[in-house]
C-alpha cells in the first residue's frame, strides 16, 4: 500500500524529479554535477562580468601570492606575471576550455556515430573504406595534425575544435559500428524489416535509440579526455594562442615562474583536475542511470534516503 | 603461426604505407623550412642554394619519388636539424624511450597486479580504496601538471631529485613516477575486475575447500586466468609510451622519441618525422605480436 503510494507520488513529480532523486542517491555524482553546474555558469556568465579584471594589468601586483586580500578579494588566488588576478582569469578561461571540449565532442560524436551507423548497417564496400579511414586517422600523429591546421588555417578556437574532433572520430565510429552489428541481428529489427520498414526508419527508430546510452556515456568520458588533450596541445604551444586563454595555456604560461610563483600553474591545473574528476564521476553515474537493468540501484537507494 | 604473422604484417604494412604517404604530403603543407634554418638576413641566393641542396625546389611528386627510391635502399634521408642520417637520430631517441617504457611498465604491472589482486580479495578494504583513489586521480590529472608539480616539490623545494635531463639513475625517478600514474590506475581496475570474476569461480572454491593457502590461491590459481584481459591493457599503455610520451619527455627534457617528434614537427624536419612514424609502427607491431604470444602461453586453448 505505502509502496504504491510512494511510487505514484514519485510519478507525479515528473521525469525531472525522478532524475534528481537518482542523482541525490549517489552523493559523489551529486557534488560532481553541482561542481560542473558552477563551471558551466562561470563559462557562460564569467567573461561578461570579469573580463575587465582578467585583462587589466597591474604591474605592482606581479606574481602576487595567493590568500592575500590586501589588493581585494579578486586576488585571493594570487596574480600572474602581469599582475592579472588568477581567479578572474580562471573563470574567464572556463569559457574557451568548455567551448573547445563541447564543440569537439559534439562534432566528433555526430560525425563518428553517423559513419558508424553506415559502416555497421550497410554491407557494401563503403563500410570497409570507412573503417580503413578510421584506422589511418587513429594512427595519424595528432601533433602533426595540429601543426598542419595551425599553419594552413589560422590559430583560433574553431580550428582547435576541428583538430580535436578529427582525432576523436574513430572512437565513436568503432563503438557505433560494433553496437550496430550486434543490434542489427536482434529480433525486433528483423521484425521491422519483415514488416517493410524503410532503412531510414530502421536505423533511426529501431537501432539508434538502443545504442544512444552507450554513446552518451562515451561522450561524457570523452569530454574529459578532449579537455586534457586541448590543454596538452596548448601547453606544447600548438593549441590555443594568447591572448585567448584556456586552463591548459595558463598552466604553460606559469611554467617559467615555477620556482618563485607556483600558484600560476597550480590553480588552473587544479581546475582541470576537478572538472575531469567530476565528469568521470558523473559518467559513472550516468552509465548506471541510463541502463534499465541497473537503474534500480539508484532508485532503491533514493527511496531509502528520501 | 607463420601465416598468422604474415597476415598481420600485411594488414599493418598497408596502413603504414597509407600513413607514410599521407604524412609526407600533409607535412609539406606546413611551410618551407628555409626560413627556420637560415638567418633573417640571408640573401635570396643563399635561400635558393639551401632549397636546391635539400631538394625543396622540385615538385612534390618528384620529391616523393626520390624519397621512395631512397627508402628502397634503406636510406631514410638526412635530418635537417642535426645534419646526419634521420634513422640514426631516431634510433638513438628510441633507445631512451624504449627503456623508459620498459621500466615504467614493469613497475606498473608489478604494483597493479599485487594491489589489484589484494583489492579484489577484500572488496572495500584498504587496498580497494588505494585502487579507487589512484584510478580516479590517474584518469583526471593532466600529466604536464603532475610533472610540473612534481618538479616544484621534489626538485625545487626539497632538492631531492634533478629537475630534468638524463645521466644518473636519479634522473629517471620523476619521469617514471609521472608516467606511472595513469596506466597504474587503469590496469589496477582491470586486474581488480578480472580477479573478482576469477575468485568467485568454481575451481577457486574447490582449491579453498581443499585448504590451499590464500596467497597461493590468489597468485597461483587466480592470477593466471585473470591475466588475459590485463595483458591487452598493458599492451595499449606500453604502446602509448612507445608512441612518444610527448608532454612528459618535453617537461623533463628527456631525449626520447616524443620530444624528438614535437621538435622535428616544429622545425619541419620531415625526414625525421617520417622515420619516427615508421620506427614506432614497427615497435608497436612487434609488441602486439609478443602480446599475442603471451596469450597463447597463458591459455593453452588459444592457438594461432
Amino acid at each position: 500500500m505505502t509502496d504504491t503510494q510512494i511510487l505514484s507520488g514519485r510519478k507525479q513529480s515528473g521525469a525531472l524529479g525522478r532524475w534528481f532523486s537518482m542523482l541525490w542517491a549517489d552523493k559523489l555524482a551529486f557534488f560532481a554535477a553541482l561542481f560542473l553546474f558552477v563551471v558551466l555558469l562561470c563559462a557562460i556568465l564569467g567573461p561578461h562580468f570579469l573580463d575587465a579584471y582578467a585583462t587589466k594589468q597591474n604591474l605592482r601586483g606581479r606574481n602576487a601570492p595567493p590568500f592575500d586580500l590586501t589588493h581585494g578579494w579578486i586576488y585571493v588566488l594570487g596574480a600572474d606575471a602581469l599582475g592579472r588576478p588568477l581567479l578572474a582569469r580562471i573563470v574567464v578561461a572556463a569559457q574557451n576550455t568548455m567551448l573547445v571540449a563541447a564543440g569537439a565532442v559534439a562534432a566528433s560524436s555526430v560525425v563518428g556515430a553517423a559513419l558508424g551507423l553506415v559502416a555497421g548497417y550497410s554491407r557494401r564496400s563503403a563500410a570497409q573504406w570507412i573503417m580503413r579511414l578510421g584506422d589511418v586517422i587513429m594512427s595519424f600523429p595528432s601533433l602533426l595534425l595540429a601543426v598542419i591546421v595551425l599553419y594552413m588555417l589560422e590559430p583560433s578556437v574553431a580550428n582547435i575544435v576541428l583538430v580535436l574532433a578529427i582525432t576523436r572520430i574513430p572512437i565513436y565510429l568503432r563503438t557505433t559500428r560494433a553496437e550496430v552489428l550486434e543490434v542489427r541481428e536482434r529480433m525486433f529489427v528483423q521484425a521491422a524489416t519483415v514488416m517493410g520498414a524503410s532503412h531510414r526508419r530502421i536505423v533511426f527508430r529501431h537501432i539508434l535509440p538502443v545504442i544512444l546510452p552507450t554513446l552518451v556515456t562515451i561522450a561524457t568520458l570523452d569530454f574529459a579526455f578532449v579537455m586534457l588533450a586541448e590543454s596538452s596541445l596548448s601547453f606544447l604551444g600548438i593549441g590555443i594562442q594568447a591572448p585567448e586563454i584556456t586552463w591548459g595555456l595558463m598552466v604553460s604560461q606559469g611554467r617559467p615562474y615555477l620556482t618563485n610563483a607556483w600558484w600560476l600553474s597550480f590553480w588552473p591545473g587544479l581546475a582541470i583536475i576537478l572538472t575531469t574528476l567530476s565528469l568521470n564521476l558523473l559518467s559513472n553515474w550516468l552509465r548506471i542511470a541510463l541502463d534499465p537493468a541497473q537503474r534500480w540501484r539508484l532508485e532503491m537507494r533514493g527511496r531509502k534516503n528520501g | 603461426m607463420k601465416s598468422f604473422i604474415s597476415k598481420r604484417a600485411l594488414a599493418s604494412g598497408v596502413s603504414l604505407i597509407g600513413l607514410v604517404v599521407l604524412v609526407f604530403f600533409l607535412s609539406r603543407l606546413t611551410g618551407d623550412p628555409t626560413d627556420l634554418y637560415l638567418p633573417l638576413d640571408a640573401s635570396t641566393e643563399m635561400r635558393d642554394q639551401f632549397r636546391q641542396m635539400h631538394g625543396f625546389n622540385d615538385p612534390l611528386i618528384v620529391q616523393f619519388g626520390r624519397y621512395v627510391a631512397d627508402l628502397a635502399r634503406l636510406d631514410f634521408g638526412q635530418s635537417l636539424r642535426q645534419a646526419r642520417p634521420a634513422m640514426d637520430v631516431v634510433l638513438e631517441a628510441f633507445g631512451w624511450t624504449f627503456w623508459l617504457a620498459v621500466i615504467t611498465m614493469s613497475c606498473v604491472t608489478l604494483a597493479a597486479i599485487v594491489i589489484g589482486s589484494l583489492a579484489a580479495f577484500r572488496v572495500g578494504g584498504i587496498f580497494d580504496r588505494i585502487a579507487t583513489f589512484f584510478s580516479l586521480i590517474g584518469a583526471a590529472a593532466p600529466d604536464f601538471w603532475l610533472a610540473i608539480v612534481a618538479i616544484v616539490i621534489f626538485a625545487v623545494k626539497l632538492h631531492w631529485l634533478p629537475t630534468s635531463g638524463t645521466g644518473t639513475p636519479w634522473h629517471w625517478i620523476l619521469p617514471v613516477s609521472v608516467l606511472f600514474i595513469r596506466p597504474f590506475g587503469l590496469i589496477l581496475q582491470v586486474v581488480r575486475g578480472s580477479m573478482i570474476g576469477v575468485l568467485s569461480s568454481a575451481y577457486v572454491k574447490t582449491a579453498r575447500a581443499k585448504g590451499v593457502r590464500t596467497p597461493v590461491i590468489i597468485f597461483v590459481h587466480g592470477l593466471r586466468n585473470a591475466m588475459l584481459p590485463v595483458i591487452t591493457v598493458i599492451g595499449d599503455q606500453a604502446a602509448a609510451i612507445l608512441n612518444g610520451a610527448v608532454v612528459v619527455e618535453t617537461v623533463f627534457g628527456f631525449p626520447g622519441i616524443g620530444k624528438l617528434m614535437i621538435d622535428s614537427i616544429l622545425l619541419r624536419d620531415f625526414a625525421v618525422v617520417l622515420a619516427v612514424i615508421m620506427v614506432s609502427a614497427l615497435a608497436i607491431f612487434i609488441m602486439n605480436l609478443l602480446i599475442d604470444l603471451a596469450y597463447a602461453l597463458l591459455d593453452p586453448r588459444i592457438r594461432y
